[in-house]
């Protein structure tokens, strides 16, 4: 995986609020753990619609910190999901814990 | 321009809100995280523009506008292009966002909403967003349940009952129970089809098979008639 995430998009957002910095960042260290691990449990119970809807949610998020090849898996891992297909699971993963890494770090 | 952002995504709601700081004379009024708190609130308020999210459980952005009867311009914000086409059967819709939403774009959809006129004020003095299809001469009503708003054709309904804080809708095809009173429901029926024939029941009128001593036949159904409604009963009646 060639990408990182960033906080490129939010800090453009902000246009130097600090308290927008803090709320979005605040809400993507809370939220972003839940739905990961909501993801895995329906993934895992084989689920896969949930999954998708979890895979949804969290496409926003990974968009927001920056992924553009990272986004368009997700789309198509989300996509897989409702078919029946799941082979961009590991390189949905590895989108996931970088994300986890760099949010733990914040 | 004032405005509501409606979606289930907190981040989401939160960016949205902050792009429209960036923006001279657009204030948000109002957030929602579902479109049933945003239909109430639209029944009270005016507003010139919405920014609906589509994907939300339960009520989708879709599902929402079709309850508008004389919508306000919408900008939809979504994660999913695949709606485009969809979206632009719908004549309030004046663009369309996929998220996450850049400043650049975000000015470019406030400036079409800008320049595109109100939709249909003819139709209603504001441009406010009005649940349709309570008032009789439209034959449409809409039930809450379970956080849909389902629609019934008015004249398919059998006969209503009082159960505690609950009411049964009996229609032609299938019951419905919904929490509300006989008093509300009533109000929102014409007043020459629907009676009320004991505190407990709401007949249609033109529904009535037979009528013996204190009840009448509807349907399926022996409803009670009370000593007090009898006279109102068979003052509307085409006796013979």
């Amino acid at each position: 995986m060639n990408e990182a995430p960033n906080l490129s998009y939010i800090k453009e957002l902000s246009a130097g609020s600090e308290e927008f910095e803090e709320k979005i960042i605040g809400l993507l260290k809370r939220e972003f753990p839940e739905e990961k691990n909501e993801f895995l449990n329906n993934y895992n119970s084989s689920v896969f619609k949930a999954a998708a809807e979890n895979v949804h949610k969290l496409k926003h998020k990974i968009g927001m910190l920056g992924f553009e090849d990272g986004y368009q898996t997700t789309i198509a891992f989300e996509e897989g999901l409702l078919k029946g297909e799941y082979s961009l699971f590991s390189k949905f993963m590895l989108i996931l814990d970088s994300i986890d890494e760099f949010l733990k770090n914040l | 321009m004032n405005c509501i952002i409606i979606d289930d995504e907190e981040a989401a709601r939160l960016i949205i809100g902050q792009l429209c700081t960036q923006v001279d004379d657009l204030d948000v009024i109002e957030e929602f995280p579902n479109a049933i708190q945003a239909i109430k609130f639209l029944n009270k308020e005016s507003i010139d523009l919405i920014f609906l999210d589509i994907h939300m459980p339960d009520f989708t952005g879709f599902d929402f506008i079709q309850t508008l009867k004389n919508p306000p311009k919408i900008i939809l914000t979504t994660s999913d292009k695949n709606f485009a086409l969809e979206a632009f059967e719908y004549e309030c819709i004046v663009d369309y966002l996929i998220k996450p939403v850049t400043l650049p774009r975000f000015l470019k959809a406030i400036q079409k909403a800008e320049s595109t006129p109100a939709l249909d004020v003819s139709a209603s003095p504001s441009s406010t967003g009005e649940v349709k299809g309570t008032s009789s001469e439209e034959n449409d009503l809409y039930i809450n349940i379970d956080r849909r708003l389902i629609k019934i054709d008015i004249p398919t309904i059998n006969v209503i009952e009082a159960k505690g804080d609950y009411i049964l809708i009996k229609t032609e095809k299938q019951n419905y129970t919904v929490h509300s009173t006989l008093k509300k429901i009533e109000e929102k029926l014409p007043e020459d089809v629907f009676l009320k024939v004991h505190r407990s029941y709401v007949i249609n009128f033109k529904k009535i098979i037979d009528i013996e001593d204190n009840s009448v036949l509807i349907a399926k159904d022996v409803i009670p008639v009370s000593r007090s409604k009898r006279p109102e009963l068979m003052r509307r009646l085409n006796l013979l």
